[in-house]
């Protein structure tokens, strides 16, 4: 193991980790206020126990999404020193934006919320957690923004012989179309799993024929209708982005397919098991046109393959090889788009009973609905895997390659970066275990009633 | 002024509000160990920063950010240079952020004393190593001419250095505990004042002692950018009078010193430092300056507007926080945490 697999390693488990916590955060902040809202609204003691008990799960799950953040914000300079020096101009900006504008608000105004019910009036601690809501959205798409310059680098310039880019255009740098294709679909994709979290608890409690019935039908109500939303739109977000990455990163897209070569009209992929070294399918099952149709909405359209790819690049930036992981990047894209279906299907279920107005699961549909918890998770996990490692072997796409962004092995050395690792690998299994079962004890425990 | 020395000073003052914001938090956290004897008291204590330590310890995240977006060679040769001390730090900051979210969520005694001594242990860590790390900012690392560090661990843990840490942990623990005189009542308050009359002495000892071996240790005062002048000279009257205040139970004015005291003793230190960030023990032309580190103007500028416009709102709605939570925590009051 090298320093640059271990940093890669050390960079790829951390921040996919902290995004284990992220989309329920994004979601369940927005939740949580709607409830807290309708509490104002309607005076009704049933909402606060609601607010509380689904703000309870929340602030355990905040907690650890806060905790892994800080990490992310000192690791650029400790494992990927060059890298810091290289987009520091750019990448930096809206990482600063990100804690003057974001970062302070949700955690000064959480504080508020949290120790702030007994001494607020009810409208200012519902606005608190508005805010938090606010803050919370606002810090994904600073980062999303700075991540979308390392996808599609827009808004600056790299003068002939210069050692860095510099940024020229702020408004460049905000309206990267890849922004705004990958922003709606994670905000969606916290809508969703914050969806599926609550109709999971939600279900697990109305089959168990408990107390407080009507608090969980409530819920699974909000979440029911969260889920289909969200699932609907993180589907068309996903759907317009793939489009979008066809011009910016269609090597990305052709990894994501496994295909080999330029086809017109391209085939779309159900189930591959292809040959990684001999660039070839093993075994291959394809709907004649489909990818055409996804990529152009018509079946006609050629869709460049990885070979061609291959050998676009090395015309365009020197000899090297321009391929990702294939096997990743296929079946992490897989992986994605069969949750999103199954949560597409799941959440149809949830509305379908929602409006139906039935309550009473078989122990299929509840199972169905309790597993459902994972989907948004794996969804959520896989759809970073493909965005990052279909993105390889550049860090900066056409900029910087990963390799080059490593701090030296003369400063970091291979000893410290393991260690770093051994101990990130612990210290998390150590909190994860920790935070699921504190996940567990308040879902399981459920609505306080009566106070 | 260039936009380069607006940003060192912009930078100098987020760690300002860092150290005197967090510095309390952190000190409290030292103190909740040792100034407790039961589990209401544990609660109540955490309950005097609960709201807030949050916020404190995002003017470290954006400082950190800053330090990216404005200088990103100090960044980048920092924390590379620094990588086992950060991963320390982060891992302190880590058992201390889930700390107060978990600690209250089970009843067992032993459960309850892992995480106490979690935000114990997650507050001296940091306060101890920034001390380090600052003292090592003006002494020198060894950097060589491409801005990479060339040193060990060893090269950070000299006496100086140490001695900073030593100091800036104590301070921040007075100032903790002044914090806590504020916060608290009765038996609670009486024992954080013993704690604070005590713990002034050695504070303010080796707060001068490491302004005279800052003499001899460093060229702080001789190569100057700046003459701090007399802010040093402020900064300990400041702490001296601490003592005085608490004698006259005027722990809002003792509290206010020590917060002055931390901000002048920053002040201090960065116009020693200024136009540089990182001094080269190796060869004084290759240390890091605001002009070889700096990000292009466009950018500078940018972020320059942004923090002019959002950091008085911010301190706008953190002070409303303060104000908000502005009673004493009683051990009647309900305990979230």
């Amino acid at each position: 193991m090298d320093t640059l697999f271990l940093a890669r390693t050390q960079f790829a488990f951390t921040s996919i980790f902290h995004f284990f916590f992220i989309p329920l955060t994004l979601g369940l902040s927005i939740f949580t206020a709607i409830l807290e809202t309708a509490y104002v609204k309607t005076g009704k003691e049933k909402y606060k126990q609601l607010t509380k008990f689904w703000g309870h799960l929340f602030l355990i799950n905040f907690a650890v999404g806060v905790v892994t953040g800080i990490v992310m914000e000192f690791q650029f300079g400790m494992s990927w020193s060059e890298y810091a020096r290289f987009v520091g101009d750019i990448f930096g900006v809206p990482l600063a934006i990100e804690t003057l504008l974001a970062f302070f608000v949700e955690s000064t105004f959480l504080g508020i919320w949290i120790f702030g019910w007994e001494r607020l009036p009810k409208t200012l601690h519902a606005a608190s957690i508005w805010i938090v809501a606010f803050g919370s959205t606002m810090s994904a798409f600073w980062i999303l923004v700075a991540n979308s310059f390392m996808q599609s680098p827009t808004g600056y310039t790299m003068a002939a012989g210069a050692s860095r880019p510099e940024l020229v255009d702020i408004m460049a740098l905000i309206f990267n179309p890849h922004v705004w294709q990958q922003f709606p679909h994670v905000l969606a994709g916290g809508i969703v799993t914050a969806g599926f979290f609550v109709i999971g608890i939600s279900a697990w409690h109305l089959m168990r024929k408990g107390t407080n019935r009507n608090g969980y039908e409530t819920s699974l109500k909000f979440g029911a209708i969260f889920a289909f939303i969200g699932t609907v739109v993180v589907i068309l977000a996903g759907h317009s982005q793939m489009q979008h990455l066809l011009k910016t990163q269609p090597m990305k897209v052709a990894a994501a397919e496994a295909l080999w070569e330029s086809e017109n009209p391209a085939s779309f992929s159900l189930f591959t098991i292809g040959d990684e070294e001999g660039l070839k399918d093993v075994f291959s099952i394809r709907v004649p046109k489909l990818l055409s149709f996804l990529a152009y909405n018509s079946f006609e359209g050629e869709v460049r393959g990885i070979k061609n790819l291959q050998k676009e690049y090395e015309v365009q930036y020197g000899p090297g090889n321009y391929m990702p992981s294939i096997v990743t990047s296929y079946w992490s894209f897989r992986v994605m788009a069969g949750a999103g279906t199954l949560m597409l299907l799941i959440a149809l279920l949830a509305l379908y009973k929602v409006i139906r107005e039935s309550y009473t699961f078989s122990p299929v549909t509840g199972a169905l609905l309790f597993w459902s918890i994972l989907l948004p998770w794996l969804a959520n996990s896989s759809g970073w895997l493909l965005a990052e490692m279909g993105r390889q072997p550049w860090l900066v796409f056409g900029l910087l390659k990963t390799e080059n962004g490593l701090s030296p092995v003369s400063v970091v050395s291979r000893g410290e970066m393991m260690i770093s690792l051994a101990v990130f690998v612990m210290l998390y299994a150590a909190l994860a275990v920790t935070d699921f079962l504190l996940m567990k004890k308040y879902a399981v425990a459920g609505i306080e009633s009566g106070e | 002024m260039d936009l380069q020395t607006l940003w060192f000073i912009i930078i100098t003052f987020l760690f300002i509000g860092f150290f005197v914001l967090e510095g309390f938090d952190f000190g409290v956290g030292i103190l909740l160990p040792f100034i407790s004897r039961d589990d209401r008291q544990r609660r109540t204590i955490i309950n005097t920063i609960g709201p807030f330590w949050d916020g404190n310890e995002v003017w470290l995240i954006t400082a950190t950010s800053g330090m990216f977006a404005a200088f990103p060679d100090w960044y980048a040769t920092l924390f590379s240079a620094l990588y086992l001390p950060v991963l320390i730090m982060l891992v302190a900051l880590i058992f201390r952020g889930v700390a107060f979210e978990f600690r209250s969520k089970r009843d067992n005694p032993a459960w309850r004393s892992f995480w106490d001594w979690s935000i114990f242990g997650g507050s001296v860590v940091p306060a101890l190593l920034w001390g380090i790390a600052l003292a090592n900012f003006i002494r020198g690392v060894p950097v060589d001419g491409s801005m990479h560090y060339t040193g060990g661990l060893l090269n950070l843990l000299n006496p100086y250095a140490l001695l900073c840490g030593i100091t800036a942990t104590l301070i921040f623990t007075l100032h903790g505990a002044i914090f806590l005189t504020l916060k608290t009542t009765g038996v609670l308050h009486e024992r954080a004042m013993e704690f604070a009359k005590k713990l002034w002495a050695p504070a303010t000892l080796l707060c001068i002692l490491f302004m005279a071996y800052t003499t001899i240790e460093t060229d702080l005062f001789r190569h100057l950018g700046v003459n701090p002048g007399i802010i040093p000279v402020f900064s300990v009257l400041a702490l001296i009078s601490v003592i005085f205040l608490l004698q006259k139970n005027a722990a809002g004015w003792a509290f206010a010193m020590t917060s002055v005291a931390i901000a002048f003793s920053t002040i201090t230190i960065f116009m020693g430092l200024y136009p540089r960030l990182l001094v080269s023990s190796l060869n004084p032309p290759w240390s890091l300056t605001i002009y070889n580190s700096s990000s292009s103007a466009y950018s500078l500028g940018l972020v320059s507007v942004v923090a002019l416009v959002f950091l008085p709102i911010i301190i706008m709605y953190q002070g409303w926080s303060y104000w908000v939570f502005r009673q004493r925590v009683t051990g009647d009051s309900e305990l979230e945490y």
